[in-house]
């Protein structure tokens, strides 16, 4: 089937050659020719095909896409209002009043749970990149990898068992541990990327000027890692920053605006949540606005990690 | 320390006139040798480094020249797998002697590498002073700025950057940057300066410069300069030391090795036989 | 001036620095710093396994009353009963299962497809683009998926796509089609589901096939091959373990999805044979009573299949991690 059989045998030798080009070709030849002629156009014709159906599934991934933007940016925008950030809650069933209780406990379970995961997920990043020989940091790599697949429910209940259960009261507390716990091993990982990409002859040139490898690590590494961590954790927070499941066992929810670690606290996916399986009309509302915030902040957050790498990118490639 | 009392050796070279002045041996290598995971890369070599000379190391590639100098800062040891053997004296002190501290010992040899290696992160100014932030007490403010500027002066860059020392040093060129490097290695007043075939990323003028750079350099310090380039040994350095297969073949003032090598390898080889 | 002599004189060793001798007491001492960093540093590394290690303790001992009382029967059980202080996780267990192979089947081709077309076939300006929106269909919430899915793709699964599967297509004959639509059902987690696994399949595959040679894909052009007969030939096989590998990632995503499927599966404790019937995954289960759990019998239930639901994600990582790093060699961080 291949055209290379419808060369006579031998022919590679300059004489045949000139033969085979004087006589006429035979019937069987042309039979072989014609039906390579044939499996050719069809081989062409199953790739074109295949091409088509290829970009037809990059369509069809995208619709879903569009569909949420669409329907969100519909929804969401003409239920979105001042009250919607100013106001807390109204009782249930009254019409009117904002999510801004749950705004503000997203900034605060958010913020602190970063404050937790983050340094811990620096340094065992750095020990990763810079030990990368080490059993422990074949070890932890893996590990994060596989944390990072785990369900984020299951962090909800670890932080529910030792935070909430022994205490006998739910917190913001919990839930910023909980969203911890989720930060550390994405952290861990995309900050592995980013020193790895710091070349070795920077460390050797600081060393050899006689700093100690801390020093070394802290201030020429880590600072010239520094984007590209950033980077990172902030991908890592804007993910945490939607997270719903993890906070039903730990920051439960509020109706009212706390600031309290210490106290059960509202949060914006949790108020999404509630509200959008609720049967009232005006919670469903609030629902879509409170969607469309939620996801103005995480993409804010994504796409201003994504321009700084993009640059990063665009610079070191000079 | 037990080897403080060791006397400095005092060496003549062999080069007669009026230069024939007294030189100090700064480093005294006894059988140094040094391996790669158990894979040796310099095999018992022994030599002094004078003060105020230029030595330079040649050699095919792979012959363990790039090693034996870092073992003189003890960076050969931050390789992970790599061990040395026998004894580094500076002014002396063995510098594998386990009470030493490495970091110590880098702030006494200064080292240069072959490919410039500022501190992204630094200006120029911050680039210059930065080996200066692990000396104690670390100068600031004028005397800071009387630092940088003397380092800077002495690698010939002062006039090129003096009005942008804020600027990020990434923006120098090739030479510009590796003279930067030296600069920064300079600035800590290093007894000895390391230089692992500085000139090997750089253009032709460049080069010119870094070589005249180091010329300059042993009025102030014993340079030990790792080089493939024959006519750059012949031309910047006062010993040399021909290196093979891991093993010191000859040791010799420049002059002399040039012109009448005592090893038939050394013949060879400066005769471009290999290499 | 130029050394281009090497007979030029020496300079005066006189004139240079003096030859103060170095201080041997100033070599000594220090490296305390490196020793706190280095400590410091394999503390932050050792918290990652010790998270799993808390995790594999919280999550057992939550459990470990309802275990305890029901034995292996917890796993196939399918009476769940608050009152009698009964229960059993088979029906969310099935539901797990069947939502998320549901997921896989819709999600697989697509994501490959996908990944195909934008590391072999799509042209420069375009690779970015497909791939950015791919991307950002990870970064959206499960919430707002679950939003999205109680008030736009659950009704139109009941108005419009099961009529079209049980009556145009005649496919009610089957028991999996059949029965009322009431539009909060398997079906709506399994697509809902789909929608949110592709994003990670997708990217996986295209880190992956992205890692294969330039030299695999050539040899197979040089031969005579179509562009499509070199992907199947030649760069699928050195790019199916990773492949496979991120399929199995997205069935972990799917098993512990929560939120969404909360919102679309109906939340019922029940084995239906129909797609068109409502049921319950352990994620839904556990988000859905854990509120108004009656008792610590109950709640320690929940746990229980909350750590069914840990030991099956585990397990389903261990192997997926293993077939992608097999391939990228671990460098690469994936999904």
């Amino acid at each position: 089937m291949s055209p290379l059989q419808t060369v006579p045998a031998g022919s590679l030798n300059a004489h045949d050659a000139r033969d085979a080009r004087e006589t006429r070709p035979s019937a069987r030849q042309r039979n072989a020719a014609a039906r390579t002629a044939r499996t050719l156009r069809r081989r062409r014709v199953v790739n074109a095909i295949m091409v088509s159906l290829l970009a037809l599934s990059a369509v069809i991934a995208v619709i879903p896409l569009v569909l949420i933007v669409y329907h969100l940016g519909r929804s969401g925008l003409s239920s979105l209002n001042v009250a919607f950030f100013t106001q807390d809650p109204k009782s249930v069933g009254e019409v009117g009043g904002g999510m801004a209780n749950a705004i503000l406990g997203t900034l605060m379970v958010v913020g602190v749970g970063a404050a937790i995961g983050m340094p811990i997920g620096i340094g065992a990043g750095l020990y990763v990149a810079e030990r990368r020989a080490t059993k422990l940091a074949t070890v932890v790599r893996f590990l994060a990898d596989v944390l990072n697949g785990l369900p984020s429910i299951v962090m909800g209940i670890f932080a529910w068992e030792f935070l909430v259960r022994p205490l006998g009261h739910f917190s913001a507390w919990a839930g910023a541990v909980a969203l911890a716990a989720m930060l550390v091993p994405m952290v861990t990982r995309t900050t592995e990327e980013m020193v790895r990409l710091v070349p070795q002859s920077l460390r050797e040139a600081a060393l050899a000027l006689g700093y100690s490898r801390s020093r070394t690590a802290l201030t020429v590494v880590l600072r010239t890692a520094t984007a590209g961590i950033v980077t990172g954790a902030l991908v890592a927070i804007a993910r945490i920053a939607g997270e719903t499941a993890p906070l039903l066992f730990t920051a439960l929810g509020n109706q009212f605006r706390s600031t309290s670690l210490n106290k059960p606290i509202a949060a914006l996916p949790l108020q999404i949540f509630q509200y959008a399986v609720s049967p009232y009309e005006d919670w469903h509302r609030q629902a879509w606005a409170g969607a469309l915030v939620l996801i103005a902040l995480v993409l804010t957050i994504s796409l201003v990690a994504r321009a700084a790498t993009q640059s990063r990118v665009d610079a070191g490639s000079e | 320390m037990a080897t403080m009392s060791r006397p400095i050796t005092t060496l003549r070279l062999e080069r007669g006139g009026a230069d024939d002045a007294p030189v100090s041996a700064r480093v005294r290598i006894e059988a140094l040798s040094a391996s790669f995971s158990g894979k040796p890369a310099v095999k018992n070599v022994s030599m002094d480094v004078l003060d105020h000379r230029v030595t330079a190391i040649i050699g095919p590639s792979g012959c363990g020249k790039s090693t034996f100098l870092r073992c003189l800062n003890r960076m050969h040891e931050t390789v992970s797998g790599a061990t040395a053997t026998g004894r580094v004296l500076l002014d002396g002190h063995d510098i594998f002697d386990p009470r030493v501290n490495p970091t110590a010992i880098r702030k006494h040899v200064g080292m240069v590498f072959q490919k410039p290696t500022p501190f992204p992160t630094m200006s120029i100014r911050e680039n210059v002073a930065a080996g200066l932030k692990v000396h104690r007490p670390s100068p600031t403010g004028r005397e800071l700025e009387a630092i940088v500027e003397r380092a800077l002066r002495r690698s010939a860059l002062w006039d090129e950057v003096k009005d942008r020392l804020g600027a990020p040093a990434t923006g120098l060129s090739g030479g510009q940057q590796q003279r930067l490097c030296i600069a920064r290695a300079l600035a800590t007043d290093p007894e000895v300066l390391l230089l692992d075939e500085p000139t090997a990323s750089l253009d032709p003028i460049s080069t010119q410069s870094v070589e005249e750079l180091v010329y300059e350099l042993r009025k102030d310090v014993a340079v030990v300069m790792v080089t493939h380039n024959m006519q750059q040994a012949a031309r910047v350095s006062d010993v040399t030391a021909f290196f093979l297969h891991g093993e010191m073949v000859e040791c010799a003032p420049t002059a002399k090795m040039f012109t009448a090598p005592q090893d038939a390898r050394t013949e060879a080889y400066i005769t471009g036989r290999f290499g | 001036m130029t050394p281009s002599n090497a007979a030029a004189p020496l300079p005066d060793s006189g004139q240079g620095t003096p030859n103060t001798a170095i201080d041997g007491q100033d070599l000594q001492g220090g490296g305390w710093s490196d020793r706190a960093y280095d400590a410091l540093l394999t503390a932050f590394a050792l918290c990652v396994p010790l998270l799993l290690v808390l995790l594999i303790v919280a999550l057992t001992m939550a459990a470990w009353p309802a275990l305890k009382q029901f034995g292996f029967g917890f796993l196939t059980s399918s009476d769940w009963d608050p009152a009698a202080e009964h229960f059993g996780a088979a029906p969310a267990i099935y539901g797990t299962i069947v939502s998320s192979v549901i997921a896989l089947v819709i999600a697989t081709p697509l994501a490959i497809g996908v990944a195909i077309f934008v590391a072999e076939f799509a042209p420069r300006w375009l690779r970015q683009p497909i791939g950015f929106l791919i991307d950002l269909l990870a970064a959206i919430p499960s919430v707002v998926y679950g939003l999205w899915g109680i008030f736009v793709l659950v009704p139109a699964l009941r108005e419009t796509v099961m009529p079209f599967l049980r009556d145009t297509l005649h496919l009610g004959a089957t028991p999996f089609f059949s029965g009322p639509a009431y539009g909060p059902s398997m079906l709506a987690a399994g697509v809902v589901l789909a929608i949110m696994i592709l994003p990670y399949i997708s990217s996986v595959s295209r880190e992956v096939l992205l890692a294969v040679p330039r030299s695999q894909r050539e040899a197979a052009l040089a031969l005579g091959a179509t562009r499509w007969e070199a992907i199947v030939g030649a760069v699928l096989p050195f790019a199916r373990s990773g492949i496979i590998g991120g399929i199995i990632l997205g069935l972990g995503r799917a098993l512990g999805e929560t939120m969404a499927v909360t919102m679309v599966i109906g939340n019922r404790h029940e084995i239906a044979a129909s797609l068109f019937a409502p049921g319950y995954t352990i994620a839904s289960l556990i988000a859905n009573e854990f509120a108004e759990a009656s008792g610590d019998m109950h709640l320690s239930a929940l746990m229980a299949v909350g750590f069914v639901l840990f030991v099956i994600t585990l397990l389903v990582n261990f192997v997926a991690r293993w077939l992608v790093w097999q391939t990228s060699g671990g460098t690469r961080k994936v999904g």
